[in-house]
């Protein structure tokens, strides 16, 4: 393994940053804001007692509202468990999205009509406008198992939202049950996850309980995932 | 219209009749109403939005006006109608019909190629290099202005059937081809002095899988003995480095890389049509997602022996990329741009004396992955043109 400055367009970089990704997705992700790895600027790494540990310069991009910005990093993958991360990104404020996150918010919360959807995105890419949010909240949730099993073997996106279904509303909490497939780069695998996740403008995405679903390797009829 | 419904009512009286007016004037249910409440004895049809039917139903049942449910579920009823529609009405008869900006199925490619071949027999043929496991055609256009075994410049897609992005992409460049010949001086010098050999579905089998069964298939489908797991991972299948780390000996795995070099079929086709062509002087493999541009080798960290020319060329193509719509690439070297990876494409052509090897990752970089919506096929075709042309015109420069 490479130690000291890294090229920050190849792979051992690109892995950390990603990580970086999921985390500030977990820190502060919501169904409008949804981060993802833009440039590496820099990189170094180095071996310490615990891991090993990266330092990185890169630019985030907020993808619903476009906007993009720099930020600095300090990861460490320990020998096992999740990577632990610090990450500053000052210009990521939580204020621009509060009044659509708020309306959203109000208008899910009443558990009158509980909404569900499934294939997000279909196999052509597309979904209905008022799927989005829900696409970006899976995504967002979706970090939380993508940080915890990354090492620096993987490189993780999530691939669909196979389906997902409202829960009854619960502590101020929206509460949502999902199904997605999350794509390792590095295997080339699709792996399924269920989970259990809660959301409010107040206490952010959280994620309750996760389900590793397992691979079946028989030969599948059709299924809801076409 | 997704859990929309239509209800059928019918009002008893005259009471009954008012009421169903007045619902249907309330505008915030956002009611939209097929057959309109004229008389007592004509039943009212009315689409009710999903979110309005719990509403809409109390409201019903409260003033005891009786109503069934014609249809469940809308959005269900319109698909149906929409496949059966497509099916009839949208199948093209000519190329400049067919709609290069949206998916299509294997059986509507291999319409497009013969339909391609048959609008331009002075500049594209169709050779047949072999048979996938489960019997389709493997099809290459070739596109040419004749000569007798010019040098060859090969481009192919699919070889990853989840990819969609890259068989969209090559059946626009064979348009492109015979569109631009007469219009666009860069490629008619390409043309005039190489040929070029596209094949837009090399693994037509896992294409089909695609659609039928299961969207995130990668392999190919040949059985494997004494395995209930399916397919080998076509691009870990090649005779350059094949086996161990940087594939998978697993056949359960998305990159199995086959009980032996060239057991693939779909591999076995475009080793003996290179091998017996033994004139192609550039080799470019399409794959989706993460946009990188890179060169060999995947199987070892040693450098090629032409990395600085490929790397100045990688640099200026994703430049010339870029100019379209800002596209960012990283380029590089196989292993050290993605990981290391075995059994490869483009190293075995390389291997093969083929210079310019390039194993093209198209849009995007992880927000839609491989379901790369369809009104991206056009641009990210258009400007992985643009470096194609790069390549493919370097390359002409610097063949004899």
């Amino acid at each position: 393994m490479e130690t000291g400055e890294l090229n920050p367009n190849y792979y051992p970089a690109r892995r950390a940053a990603a990580v970086v990704q999921h985390y500030l997705n977990t820190r502060y992700g919501s169904p409008y804001r949804w981060m993802f790895l833009g440039n590496v600027h820099n990189a170094s790494s180095e071996d310490v007692t615990e891991g090993r540990k990266y330092q990185l310069e890169l630019t985030i991009q907020e993808m619903i509202s476009n906007v993009s910005g720099p930020c600095s990093a300090e990861l460490l993958f320990p020998g096992a468990g999740t990577p632990q991360v610090q990450a500053s990104c000052d210009w990521l404020l939580p204020n621009n999205t509060r009044a659509q996150e708020e309306a959203f918010y109000q208008q899910h919360r009443d558990s009158h009509n509980l909404v569900s959807g499934d294939r997000i995105p279909d196999s052509y890419g597309h979904m209905e406008p008022t799927m989005k949010p829900f696409w970006h909240l899976g995504g967002v949730a979706s970090s939380f198992i993508m940080l915890e099993q990354s090492n620096q073997s993987t490189l993780y996106n999530m691939a669909q939202v196979a389906n997902f279904t409202q829960l009854e509303t619960e502590k101020d909490q929206l509460r949502f049950q999902y199904h997605v497939l999350l794509h390792e780069m590095v295997s080339q695998e699709i792996i399924h996850w269920k989970m259990l996740i809660t959301w409010s403008p107040a206490e952010g995405v959280k994620v309750l309980q996760t389900d590793l679903q397992p691979k079946c390797n028989c030969e599948d009829p059709p299924d809801s995932i076409n | 219209m997704t859990l929309h419904q239509v209800l059928r009512i019918t009002g008893r009286d005259e009471v009954q009749h008012t009421r169903l007016q007045e619902l249907t004037d309330m505008g915030h249910l956002q009611l939209d109403v097929w057959k309109k409440p004229i008389d007592l004895s004509t039943p009212v049809d009315i689409r009710v939005p999903s979110n309005s039917l719990q509403t809409v139903k109390a409201l019903l049942e409260d003033a005891d006006i009786p109503y069934s449910v014609m249809i469940k579920d809308l959005q269900a009823v319109l698909d149906q109608e929409m496949e059966h529609m497509g099916f009839r009405a949208t199948e093209p008869k000519h190329t400049d019909d067919y709609d290069y900006g949206n998916y299509h199925n294997g059986d509507e490619i291999y319409s497009f190629q013969d339909m391609l071949v048959a609008e331009n027999p002075n500049l594209v043929s169709k050779i047949v290099i072999g048979r996938s496991y489960e019997g389709r055609p493997l099809n290459v256009l070739k596109f040419s202005t004749g000569g007798t075994n010019r040098p060859g410049i090969w481009i192919h897609s699919g070889i990853h059937s989840r990819e969609w992005i890259t068989q969209a992409s090559g059946t626009w460049f064979a348009k492109k081809i015979v569109t631009d010949y007469g219009r666009d001086p860069v490629l008619k010098a390409i043309i005039d002095h190489m040929d070029i050999f596209l094949e837009i579905m090399v693994n037509p089998d896992g294409y089909y899988y695609t659609h039928t069964n299961d969207r995130m298939w990668r392999k190919t489908r040949k059985p494997n003995p004494g395995s209930s797991c399916v397919g080998v991972d076509p691009n870990r299948n090649w005779d350059a480095g094949f086996g161990t780390t940087g594939s998978s000996n697993d056949p359960c795995q998305q990159t199995y890389r086959g009980p032996m070099p060239h057991s693939e079929p779909e591999v076995k086709a475009i080793v003996d049509f290179v091998k017996s062509h033994g004139n192609l002087k550039a080799f470019i493999d399409l794959h989706s997602y993460s946009q990188r541009l890179m060169y060999p080798y995947g199987y070892t960290k040693n450098p090629c022996k032409d990395q600085r020319e490929l790397h100045d060329l990688a640099r200026k193509a994703i430049s010339d990329l870029a100019t379209l719509y800002g596209t960012p690439y990283t380029y590089g070297s196989v292993i050290t741009t993605i990981y290391q990876a075995r059994g490869i494409t483009i190293d075995w052509a390389y291997n093969q004396g083929i210079k310019y090897s390039y194993t093209m990752e198209l849009r995007d970089t992880g927000r839609y992955g491989f379901l790369l919506p369809a009104n991206q096929i056009i641009p990210t075709a258009e400007e992985t043109w643009l470096g194609l042309k790069t390549i493919m015109s370097y390359t002409k420069d610097n063949t004899k």
